[in-house]
């Protein structure tokens, strides 16, 4: 763990202080970063650094800080989550940078997900497509043994697989039309793999991807990167599923 | 008997919650549309409590920090959850759930609390599987069970290392359809900054949406705090960096009283700090120490070579590593409860053994079970949590031993709430890790999601019609009367001397500081010499704080560094609650140890005679010292005995 120290390297980030003004990049320098910080860590030392100088801190989103909550969301040389595979921002460390770098930040870019302010966007929009459908229909109590419904191994891992999704948005924001089919495909396909979730499955399938439309998000064409960037890598084989739900469901119509 | 008044049924056990099931009041469906609720922190207890009210006909107004409601901190949970459903024919039951827990807690936990978590807990299994939640299952299609640290049965389900993120994913599918329904009205990007007492009951907060900065009020007959515990006082925590106690905080500074405040669980396995630019620990399962050996070198001069990075832990021979938990604790070996290894690991590397640069961590070596069980074993069982190591750490754990140090991980305490989950101030309730009740001194693994669940789903949506069916003719709650303008007028003066202060110092600096002098005396050991000299320095810190601290940025904007400073401005407040609460307990229990209270061999010791009570700390002005209550916790089932691992 003999990390080496990063004596300088340079940052590149995307400002705007609202959602209403233009934004620009600037470039920062940054000195004595060890390679064990965490990407965040090292935008954590510039913050300190522009405060002590009098100047507004960069804005962005991060919260639990161990890969799991899909609050953090820059788009980093390029990439949703920067160069690694499997893992989200807060996860990234700088060992995967080199001595007098720039590096480049920038907020995801989706029509659908306004920038409020520097990397922060605004992602209600997922909010909203999970609320027209991500559920079983079911209110708390008067329910049956967990054990009442056998689901077999299989499709509950498979199940689990989908679920594993953390709603960051690396999908939308690496495709190149802004679709949000890995995000609803995660859900409808963990729901419809369960027998509690089979019942409504055409419905839930129908109101999310017309909810997605509806929010302008753009439409798949099987380009694969958003299962490239995902970072609980998942597959687009839940996409193909959703597809046959949605079918199902409208030519069910 | 203390005066305090728990509303703790009378009767036996078993029957306590039934009863009082069967006696307090119920609200019609035609007076629940009239009444409004507001639920604070939308994880595990918020959103399940705030979908369930929501279901039951009440308005609900819910509110959360994050942008969404599936960020809560919950979602970071690995191990699993308990429930008392004997699915193994293993002779669990709830009684022995009810029993483990209020023995982990170190006897200091209420009984017919803790039983009525245990009575629940089947429930909230069944609950989850009728929402979808994907838990780990058997071939035949049932459920499937692991085993947890300081239990005899396997009663753990879970849904790979991901049973928090799919528990809470549940809860907020709940929720959202209440949301899609109306019933829910869902404020993100909101914070919690006060709350409003009116004729002495709770009825509403003062918020601040952290897009606009706009300050508002918002009224109810009913306010929910469920907004966590306060681990992040120490700075370094296994928190999320969002984490905070300031909701339940103001609620403290408006009378509700604090219950426990110096329990805080510290857990041993995390991955070690890496140097002074660290800003959170990330937590390594307990499971690991089923498979994993900790030690540190025997030789002192091998510890001073592995410091300085001229060796590494292959170099060190068989002979010369001492096993120290195996040593010290023969019985129970690697899998001591969490609070025993914490204090075993920072003993020795106070003795100057630690394996790193910074001294502070030990060895947890798979090398053994490799051997004898095979690489791929050691993969299936922990793979995601080997890579995760990895991509941390950048050491491959399949070929060098893990670094860990014990972190803060959990509070135990907090708002002190009567067993109808309502705090001293009626209609402030209390659920979660937010409030005191479930866990005593220690909690047991896998049993955070279990409290949080019950007391949303099942508990608090009975109890709180109790309070409400005298409020059916109360009408919607006035925003603009004059205790609402007073504490939005309080509220916005406090945000404009934050950023009147212009002084040199960031937020951070100030929280470095005290998450400093929290760990040094009220973290893993405790004297009295030690915490008097904490609250002094704290004392100092506030000032200095509010001399110096400078928030740059606007007010009516996205402002992340004001947010924190509200946030530790209450945190350096609470540091000294939690010292002056360590303090007054000259025991030794669960996390709280007190280096005068030990056996002859070292080990934690309890003092039930004078300490066998909850402390209530009531809040008495600024800078002025709080009064302390004691509510006696009283045993009717559970016979009190020290423990011992060895």
């Amino acid at each position: 763990m003999a990390d080496i120290t990063l004596k300088k390297i340079y940052v590149k980030v995307w400002r705007q202080n609202s959602a209403k003004e233009k934004g620009r990049f600037e470039t920062y320098e940054v000195e004595n970063i060890s390679q064990g910080s965490s990407f965040l860590e090292m935008l954590d030392i510039l913050n300190d650094n522009l405060i002590r100088e009098g100047k507004d801190p960069i804005a962005f989103d991060h919260d639990c800080r161990e890969g799991i909550c899909g609050m953090c969301s820059l788009y980093i040389n390029g990439r949703a989550h920067g160069p690694d595979r499997d893992i989200t921002t807060c996860q990234l460390h700088m060992r995967k940078f080199n001595e007098g770098e720039t590096i480049t930040i920038e907020p995801w870019r989706a029509g659908a997900f306004p920038v409020i302010k520097d990397l922060i966007v605004d992602r209600t929009a997922f909010e909203k497509i999970q609320q027209a459908g991500g559920f079983v229909s079911v209110n708390t109590g008067g329910i049956p043994d967990g054990n009442a419904i056998p689901i077999g191994y299989d499709d509950a891992e498979e199940a689990m697989d989908a679920a594993s999704c953390i709603g960051c948005g690396a999908c939308v924001a690496t495709c190149k039309n802004s679709s949000a089919m890995l995000f609803v495909a995660a859900k409808v396909s963990q729901l419809a793999k369960l027998p509690q979730g089979k019942v409504e499955a055409k419905r839930r399938a129908r109101n999310m991807v017309t909810k997605m439309d509806e929010l302008g998000f753009g439409g798949c064409t099987n380009t694969g990167a958003c299962e490239l960037e995902c970072p609980k890598g998942i597959s687009i084989s839940h996409i193909a599923r959703l597809n046959r739900e949605y079918l199902v469901a409208k030519l069910a119509e | 008997m203390s005066k305090i008044e728990n509303k703790i049924p009378q009767g036996p056990i078993a029957e306590k919650w039934s009863k009082h099931k069967a006696s307090i009041k119920v609200v019609s469906p035609a007076n629940k549309r009239k009444l409004d609720i507001i639920v604070v922190g939308t994880g595990l207890a918020g959103a399940s409590a705030a979908a369930s009210l929501s279901e039951l006909g009440y308005n609900v107004k819910a509110f959360c920090y994050q942008d969404s409601p599936r960020r809560a901190h919950s979602i970071a949970a690995q191990g699993g959850i308990n429930a008392a459903k004997n699915y193994q024919n293993d002779n669990d039951s709830v009684f022995r759930l009810f029993y483990d827990t209020v023995k982990g807690g170190d006897y200091r936990a209420r009984e017919a609390n803790v039983y009525r978590l245990a009575e629940v807990s089947p429930s909230i299994i069944d609950q989850c599987v009728a929402q979808g939640v994907p838990f780990a299952r058997e071939y035949g299609g049932t459920l499937a069970n692991r085993s947890f640290g300081g239990v005899l049965v396997s009663r753990t389900f879970y849904a790979r290392g991901q049973t928090g993120q799919q528990l809470l994913l549940g809860a907020y599918s709940a929720l959202n359809r209440q949301i899609a329904k109306g019933g829910v009205k869902m404020y993100t990007r909101q914070e919690m900054l006060d709350v409003v007492i009116k004729d002495g009951k709770a009825r509403g907060i003062i918020t601040r949406d952290m897009v606009t900065g706009e300050v508002q009020r918002h009224g109810a007959h009913a306010v929910v705090v469920a907004t966590g515990g306060y681990g992040n006082v120490f700075f370094l925590s296994t928190n999320a960096m969002g984490c905070n106690g300031s909701a339940a905080w103001q609620c403290y500074k408006k009378g509700a009283w604090f219950g426990n405040p110096c329990f805080v669980q510290i857990h041993p396995t995390c991955i070690p700090v890496h140097g002074d630019q660290q800003s959170k620990l990330t937590l390594m399962s307990e499971s690991l120490r089923n498979d994993g050996r900790v030690w540190v070198p025997k030789k002192l001069e091998d510890a001073k070579k592995l410091q300085k990075g001229e060796i590494g832990p292959n170099d060190i021979p068989e002979e010369d590593r001492d096993f120290y938990l195996e040593r010290r604790y023969p019985s129970y070996g690697n899998l001591v409860p969490r609070d025993v290894a914490s204090r075993a690991a920072k003993e020795r590397c106070d003795a100057g053994f630690g394996v790193n640069n910074t001294g502070l961590a030990v060895y947890l070596d798979f090398k053994y079970s490799i051997e004898r069980l095979g690489k791929n074993v050691i993969e299936a069982r922990y793979g995601n949590l080997f890579q995760m190591y990895e991509k941390i750490t950048d050491v491959d754990p399949y070929k060098e031993p893990m670094q860990i140090y014990p972190a803060i991980h959990y509070s135990m305490g907090g708002l002190w709430v009567d067993y109808n989950l309502m705090t001293n101030i009626p209609g402030l309730y209390a659920i979660g890790e937010a409030n005191f009740s479930d866990h005593g001194a220690n909690r047991l693994g896998a049993s955070a999601l279990m409290q949080g669940l019950a007391d949303g789903y099942f508990v608090l949506p009975y109890t709180i019609g109790d309070y409400l069916a005298n409020e059916i003719m109360t009408p919607r709650v006035d925003v603009n009367a004059p205790e609402f303008i007073d504490a939005e007028k309080a509220v916005t003066g406090r945000l404009e001397q934050l950023f009147n202060v212009k002084g040199t110092e960031p937020v951070d600096h100030f929280h470095k500081k005290l998450g400093h002098i929290m760990w040094d005396y009220v973290g893993m050991s405790r004297n009295e010499a030690g915490l008097k000299k904490a609250i002094e320095e704290m004392k100092a810190l506030k000032k200095e704080f509010w001399a110096n601290v400078r928030v740059p940025g606007e007010m009516n904007n996205l402002n992340p560094e004001l947010e924190k400073a509200g946030r530790v401005a209450d945190a350096i407040e609470m540091g000294i609650l939690m010292a002056q609460d360590a303090l007054d307990r000259k025991e030794s229990c669960g996390g709280h140890f007190r280096e005068e209270s030990v056996t002859e061999d070292g080990e934690a010791k309890r003092d039930d005679d004078n300490f066998t009570y909850v402390s209530c700390w009531e809040y008495q002005g600024e800078d002025k010292d709080p009064v302390l209550n004691k509510e006696d916790l009283v045993f009717e089932n559970i016979e009190l005995t020290q423990r011992s691992y060895k």
